[in-house]
């Protein structure tokens, strides 16, 4: 038995291939990135074709893998948990009308968070569209769960969520690897208008079928919950899921309760089986409940008296549930008293673009040409584009461009309204920047729009967009280009330029805000690859660093405003050093420096 | 075999600097001495030049996170990070840590790597020391050798002649510095 080392994404992945995916779909985003990337490459372990693709944005990511479940073949969507946001509306739709071949939605959720917005539950988001969801605690564990989860959806004609966190996601096991791979069925489109286009007297039908089905889940034994301790005896008892039922394993043996304490591991939070439910409150008199990050197993033990979990505020409602509190939660709960050690709170580094970004030149001719807009931004590298003063908000996916109308319209009537700039990656353009930048169009909306046009997903790493013109497996793509999609949403000023020129990016964005002031949108493509994304591509070694002359008088400019990791201040503040390890020689810092102390390295 | 190895080592540095790939490596040599291994990673946001931490347990663990005052051991490429790293220690744990300071553990892989004229060496500088460091009874601090760790590198990157040479020239002054440390 070979065992490989396996990222939680990877693990997914292989468990999609092995069970007969057919057509695989997602948009990046942390945590869940890997795992279409995955998919792609394990790819071969079939002899079948399986169509894996990126999509513009996860509702259409959905819909395309969706009509493939329709069509009888199994089928995976995977994005992040706030991209379920983007693709609830087929979700709700899609668990009234049911599958024809397995169909699962993976949402990978970010407790804590640790690159994402909110905290959201997406297991909250199944109790709502009313679909079964399974909470694995491991790489392992999650590759189990795709196979399970194939099953749960044809045994009820149901899609199915399967709910990792970033600790399984972004964690790594050795896995077996040497499983029998299930090949993908012949599509096979059964027409069926009474439920594939069922109008509302029908859904009303078939919401009654769904609640049956939900009954007859809450009773399938395959996913009944797991007693890691039938020797246990008592009236408390510990219920778990995903990571924390992990670290609750752990914490039971270190505290030496692994056969004093019941411990229940939930493998389906939603719906909590029946019997179990009943189970809990005929045995014991208090239920110690641990999941991330809502209640949700919590939430459907009838008797509230009982439980302690998050409703209760016996755990966290706030943050990942880390196993130091996963183990003092459980030692008070068994009457332990015990030293548990913390972390202290020491303020990290703060994430910074990288050396040579071009979106750092981008945001520093932003504000030069407009020092008192208002800079509406986006989900991406570039809001770190705060570090520059030059972010003012972020909401979420394309709200830079509808904000920035908003933000129009909020001071239209003013004297003297301020500039409202936005800036949008490219990717994040594609997936929801176009509407709101045709309604703006539409309202004659007089802001400046930079797209920063790095050719990439930077963020999630590095996969590519609509203008990429390569697919997820890197086969060849036709390509959308953005200039003529900008002109087509009916922009009548469009113009390219190259950041790290910043003298003329300056220029151009005060072009934009003049013909903005007077017409309607402008917008500026600051184009310039990504530096990580091309030196992978390229291979080629970086620049030589610019040398700082003695001209240079540690005014701080360069480090405040510029903020490139590679300019160090000295320790006496007398003189600014450029790091050689960190610099890429991308020498825009000579256009910034007022001093002129910066200047290109002479030929080495 | 190994039935008894239980190690738990945090590693931890700022992104961009290979925290990923030391973790990555001792990782795939305790899959090769046939021991079950998790790890943890910090992606995203932070690898942008934030704070990086990735937890190795190597043994029969069931959680990817290692508890404040349970690792065994600390690898460090940025000294820095020790205040905020440190207390993951259990009382008498080991520290490898990249410095300009003398102490125990230390080493000043920057300035090695300087000299090797490869400034990316850092993270395998500082594993190279870990891999030939021994405590005070003169046992090794990890639970795998540098030879171990030689063979990952070679399959990892036999595809790649002066990538794997610089790893493993980077590996060996890290572990000839140890040697001299003690
Ligand atoms: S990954 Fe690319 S886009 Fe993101 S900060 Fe680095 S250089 Fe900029
Ligand atoms: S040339 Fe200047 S701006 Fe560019 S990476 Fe080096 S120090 Fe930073």
């Amino acid at each position: 038995m070979t065992r490989k080392l396996m990222m939680g994404n990877e693990a997914m992945a292989l468990g999609l291939v092995e069970n007969g995916v057919s057509l695989a779909t997602g948009y990046p985003g942390t945590p869940a990135s890997e795992i279409l990337a995955s998919v792609a490459k394990s790819r071969r372990l079939r002899t079948d074709p399986i169509h894996v693709q990126w999509a513009v944005n996860e509702k259409v990511a959905f819909e395309i893998a969706y009509a493939g479940s329709q069509a009888g073949l199994r089928t995976a969507v995977s994005m992040k948990q706030v991209g379920l946001n983007v693709a609830s509306d087929p979700l709700m739709s899609a668990a009234y009308m049911g599958t024809a071949g397995g169909f699962v939605v993976i949402s990978a959720d970010d407790p804590g968070p640790h690159s994402s917005q909110t905290e959201q539950d997406s297991r909250l988001m199944a109790v709502m569209a009313k679909i079964p969801v399974l909470d694995p605690d491991s790489p392992a564990a999650a590759r189990r769960m795709t196979a399970m989860a194939y099953q749960l959806s044809e045994a009820f004609r149901i899609p199915v969520m399967l709910r990792p966190t970033t600790r399984v996601c972004h964690s790594r096991q050795d896995v077996a690897v040497d499983a029998e791979v299930l090949p993908g069925r012949e599509a096979d489109f059964k027409r069926d208008p009474l439920r594939w286009a069922a109008t509302p007297k029908f859904r009303l039908k078939l919401h009654g079928e769904l609640e049956e089905k939900l009954a007859r889940i809450a009773a399938w034994p395959e996913t009944a919950p797991v007693r890691h301790n039938p020797a246990a005896g008592g009236r408390r008892a510990l219920v778990a899921s995903g990571v924390a039922a992990a670290h609750a394993r752990e914490a039971l043996a270190s505290l030496g309760l692994e056969e004093e304490l019941p411990f229940y591991q939930v493998l389906q939070p939603f719906p909590l089986h029946t019997d179990f439910i009943d189970h809990l409150i005929a045995d014991y008199d208090e239920i110690l409940v641990l999941e991330e990050t809502v209640g949700v197993i919590e939430m459907q033990i009838a008797d509230r008296h009982r439980t302690r979990g998050k409703w209760t505020g016996a755990v966290p409602r706030v943050g990942e549930l880390l196993p130091e509190a996963v183990f003092a939660r459980i030692a008070a709960f068994a009457g332990r008293d015990v030293d548990v050690p913390q972390l202290p709170a020491v303020p990290g580094r703060r994430p910074t673009l990288c050396p040579g970004c071009p979106h750092r030149a981008s945001f520093f001719a932003i504000r030069k040409a407009a020092p008192k807009g208002i800079y509406t931004s986006d989900i991406g590298c570039y809001t770190l584009g705060m570090n520059l003063g030059a972010v003012d908000t972020v909401l979420c996916m394309g709200a830079a461009i509808s904000q920035a109308a908003g933000f129009y319209q909020a001071y239209r009537h003013a004297a003297k309204p301020p500039p409202v700039i936005a800036t949008i990656g490219d990717s994040t353009f594609f997936h929801a920047g176009v509407p709101a930048l045709i309604d703006a169009v539409v309202q004659q909306v007089r802001f400046v729009l930079v797209i920063l046009d790095n050719r990439t997903t930077a963020m999630t790493g590095n996969q590519p967009t609509p203008a990429s013109g390569v697919g997820a497996c890197g086969e060849p793509l036709n390509a959308v280009a953005i200039e003529p999609l900008v002109k087509g949403c009916g922009v009548g000023f469009c113009r390219t330029a190259d950041p790290y020129d910043v003298k003329n990016l300056i220029k151009l964005v005060k072009e934009a805000l003049a013909y903005a002031r007077q017409t309607g949108p402008a917008v500026v493509i600051a184009r310039h690859p990504c530096v990580l994304e091309e030196a992978r591509r390229t291979g080629r070694p970086p620049g030589p660093p610019p040398v700082v002359t003695d001209a240079c008088d540690g005014c701080g400019f360069c480090v405040e405003r510029f903020e490139c990791p590679a300019l160090v201040m000295n320790a006496e503040k007398t003189r600014v050093d450029i790091d050689p390890i960190l610099c890429v020689g991308c020498n825009v810092c000579i256009q910034v420096c007022p001093k002129g102390a910066i200047e290109e390295a002479k030929d080495r | 075999m190994n039935e008894t190895i239980r190690q738990q080592i945090v590693i931890s540095g700022v992104g961009g600097q290979g925290v990923l790939f030391v973790t990555r490596l001792l990782a795939e040599a305790a899959i090769e001495a046939g021991l079950p291994v998790f790890t943890s990673e910090t992606h995203g946001m932070a690898q942008r030049g934030g704070t990086v931490v990735s937890h190795l347990k190597v043994g029969p663990f069931a959680s990817p996170l290692i508890r404040p005052g349970q690792a065994d051991g600390l690898i460090c490429l940025k000294a820095e990070n020790i205040a905020a790293h440190g207390p993951f220690l259990h009382p008498g744990g080991w520290t490898v840590v990249n410095s300009q300071a003398d102490g125990p553990g230390h080493v000043d892989a920057d300035r090695i790597a300087c000299g090797l004229d490869d400034a990316r060496a850092v993270n395998l500088l500082v594993l190279g020391f870990a891999l030939a460091a021994a405590d005070e009874a003169g046992k090794p601090l990890l639970f795998c050798s540098p030879a171990d760790v030689q063979r990952v590198l070679q399959r990892r990157l036999a595809q790649r002649e002066s990538a794997l040479k610089r790893s493993l020239a980077a590996l060996a002054a890290g572990a000839s510095a140890a040697k001299v440390a003690i």
